[in-house]
């Protein structure tokens, strides 16, 4: 079963062991600079019309958040009007047991799964388990950390931390306990891993009859859902079922179907770097004779409203979760995913776990903390949500509250990490990397603290130059 | 009307407290032709762009005349070794004179089993709209598409795409679009990147996607 979040030490104790970790460092260095090289190529070839996109892209997000009683209400019509069935659900319990219902109804104790962040969230998987139904994760990076006992790291490509010969090994491993084994000779090139995920998988889609998916997008005028995907596997879950039950989180809403002509060209080129996503599948109610004749609609707050509440931290609900500003974040390119214990790592991780989770633990405290405030996560964001003034938000928060943490001991901690080059220094020649690559400093968490304090701090602009000689900033 | 709504859609107001009282709702506030982004990127004349992209992400195309579709059609298939070939019951039976192939017509009235589809070699179909700028067919489940389970579980797609069907952006796509009928958007076969960042071309949906752009 995958693993919990739970139980992950806070960001500065959690971020040391993952620099010290030079497999991981090499895996998300070459991860991170690739899709950073595609996805620049992507956003220039629509030249001075992307900013446009952008600017329109968080016009019709902070539009509809500003108004979301209105378009939930108008989404739960549209979809009912569809066929559809609407459920509410105001935390991760009431979600789990809606969902853990739906599928006691159907009768199977087997639901086939499409990626999908929130009901990572909320732990799903977890929840059904202890009611007796095994979920199956099908995108092939979830799989991979399904077998493999992991956890996932990186929004778009959660196996992003591991190689391709510990891929063999897990398929070797574990695929046989979970349905059709890998072939004994199965070697470590990604083409047979990818034919192994489909053979293991074929069946297991052919056969289910209930699915769960998430969605990228609920369009309120229509009451149509979106998922983007590459594999099929999305298609494979939306469309072979019987049963299609949606967990969606209330920010993914937008107001009426040309929108999606905004986000159609935001989010692929953001995400992937690629000029469209190799499917997008969109469904609207029960289409009679043609995908599941059965749908549910899960409308999930677990927090988001809390979010919404802050007139500040509200603009984290833009997200679409194209996952650029991990790839852009010097801070992520380091410590990985894990450190930041929570399904939403990076930048936005660091401004939305703690506001959804209300900073009630320590961890949440350290997350605002987590990132040097290069500015770079912004400059990349296809919805221009300034994670930078979140997190400068959010620390303040964090130093007037009766915080779980004291500044001392938050500095001490973060700082043993990010503020001393020599630590630094002794990981990246543990890594094998040439030096004149990364920054001889990192502008660490104690750095900022400094700066934020009109303090000396680090060389901020000397930084942010060479930020944007590797490529990072669309500048 | 659960308890559940009422919360939700209640701490959603109250989270709203500083959205002044009867705030501007209409969206959107103006007509198509004066959205603030381009409909398109004037990347060149519109088949070219099309073929160029599909061919970037690996699909196999073919420009053909009108009138050699049907062998062209026969051609795909042979190339391939399909003898078992999907069809949609309303995809014109023009597409398959003299096709040696069997066709096992389908139909959500008469749909054939999933073992069926899984047995079968490939599908050939039409389309609803393709995008030139990024390489997109668009399936919209009518008559010459079928359901949307036949263009998924064959591992060899052809898609017939006449040049009317053609457009340069996404957002002109998007206005012809029925968002009631279940739409599939293919851009390229079905892909990973999953393992180290490779591209790997051809996971759960058809692993060979052929298009016969025709005009
Ligand atoms: S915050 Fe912006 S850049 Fe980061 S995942 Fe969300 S949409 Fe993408």
């Amino acid at each position: 079963m995958s693993g919990t979040f739970l139980g992950i030490p806070p960001f500065p104790d959690a971020a040391r062991s993952a620099v010290e970790d030079s497999q991981l460092r090499h895996n998300l260095r070459k991860a991170t600079r690739t899709i950073r090289g595609k996805r620049t190529e992507a956003v220039d070839e629509l030249g001075a019309d992307w900013m446009r996109l952008r600017a329109r892209g968080k016009e019709v997000k902070d539009h509809t958040l500003r108004h979301l009683d209105h378009y939930l209400e108008e989404l739960e019509r549209s979809v009912q009007r569809a066929g559809g069935t609407v459920h509410w659900a105001a935390d991760a319990e009431e979600a789990n047991t809606i969902v853990t219902r739906l599928v006691q109804e159907t009768g199977e104790s087997d639901v086939v799964k499409v990626k999908s962040m929130a009901t990572q969230e909320i732990e799903l998987n977890q929840a059904l388990e202890r009611a007796g139904i095994t979920a199956y994760e099908t995108d092939l990076a979830e799989l991979i950390v399904q077998l493999g006992e992991d956890l996932p790291s990186h929004i778009l490509v959660p196996a992003i931390h591991l190689g391709r010969s510990q891929i063999r090994e897990i398929f070797l491993e574990q695929m046989a306990e979970w349905g059709t084994p890998a072939p004994a000779d199965l070697t470590d090139d990604p083409r047979a891993l990818a034919e192994a995920a489909r053979v293991h998988l074929r069946e297991r889609f052919l056969r289910t009859r209930t699915a769960v998916s998430g969605a990228n997008f609920a369009v309120a005028d229509s009451g149509t859902l979106v998922v983007l995907e590459s594999e099929g596997n999305g298609r494979m879950c939306l469309t072979l079922p019987r049963t299609l039950i949606s967990v969606v989180g209330i920010e993914k809403i937008v107001p009426t179907w040309s929108d999606l002509e905004v986000f159609m060209q935001l989010l692929p080129r953001s995400s992937t770097g690629e000029r469209m996503n190799p499917y997008t599948s969109t469904w609207t109610g029960v289409a009679p004779g043609d995908g599941p004749q059965e749908f549910h609609l899960v409308l999930l707050d677990n927090g988001r409203t809390d979010v919404l509440a802050d007139t500040v931290g509200r603009q984290a609900l833009r997200c679409i979760r194209c996952s650029a500003c991990l790839n852009t974040c010097p801070v992520y390119e380091r410590t990985g995913g894990h450190a930041y214990g929570s399904v939403y790592p990076g930048p936005i991780g660091a401004i939305l776990t703690p506001q959804l989770r209300g900073m009630s633990s320590a961890a949440d405290e350290a997350l605002p903390y987590a990132s040097s405030l290069c500015g770079a996560c912004y400059e990349v964001c296809p919805v221009a949500i300034d994670i930078p003034e979140v997190l400068v938000h959010l620390r303040e928060e964090v130093a007037e509250g009766s915080g779980h943490l004291g500044e001392k001991a938050l500095m001490a901690g973060a700082g043993a990490v990010f503020g001393s080059p020599t630590a630094l220094e002794a990981a990246q020649r543990a890594a094998g990397l040439a030096g004149g690559a990364v920054p001889r400093h990192l502008p660490g968490l104690a750095g900022q603290w400094t700066d934020t304090r009109d303090l000396p701090g680090l060389p901020k602009e000397s930084f942010r130059r060479w930020w944007k000689r590797d490529g990072r900033s669309e500048g | 009307m659960s308890s559940a709504r009422d919360r939700v859609l209640g701490r959603v107001r109250a989270a709203l407290a500083d959205v002044p009282a009867g705030e501007d709702r209409r969206w959107p506030r103006e007509g198509p032709e004066e959205r603030p982004y381009a409909d398109s990127h004037g990347e060149g004349p519109s088949l070219d762009v099309l073929v160029d992209r599909l061919v970037d992400y690996k699909a196999t195309v073919h420009r053909v005349d009108a009138e050699r579709l049907p062998a062209e059609v026969a051609a795909c298939l042979e190339r391939a070794g399909a003898t078992r070939v999907v069809v949609p019951e309303g995809a014109p039976r023009a597409w398959f004179e003299g096709c040696p192939a069997t066709l096992l017509t389908d139909s959500p009235e008469r749909p054939r089993t999933l073992a069926d589809l899984n047995g079968a070699d490939a599908v050939v179909t039409g389309c609803a709209v393709a995008i030139a700028e990024t390489g997109t067919i668009v399936l919209d489940a009518g008559p010459d598409q079928g359901r949307r389970a036949i263009t998924l579980v064959p591992d060899h797609h052809v898609c017939v795409v006449r040049a009317d069907q053609v457009v340069d952006g996404v957002p002109q796509a998007v206005r012809l679009l029925d968002p009631a009928r279940p739409l599939t958007w293919i851009s390229g076969p079905s892909a990973t990147s999953d393992i180290e960042l490779n591209r790997v071309e051809g996971v759960h949906g058809p692993r060979l996607l052929e298009v016969l752009v025709v005009g």
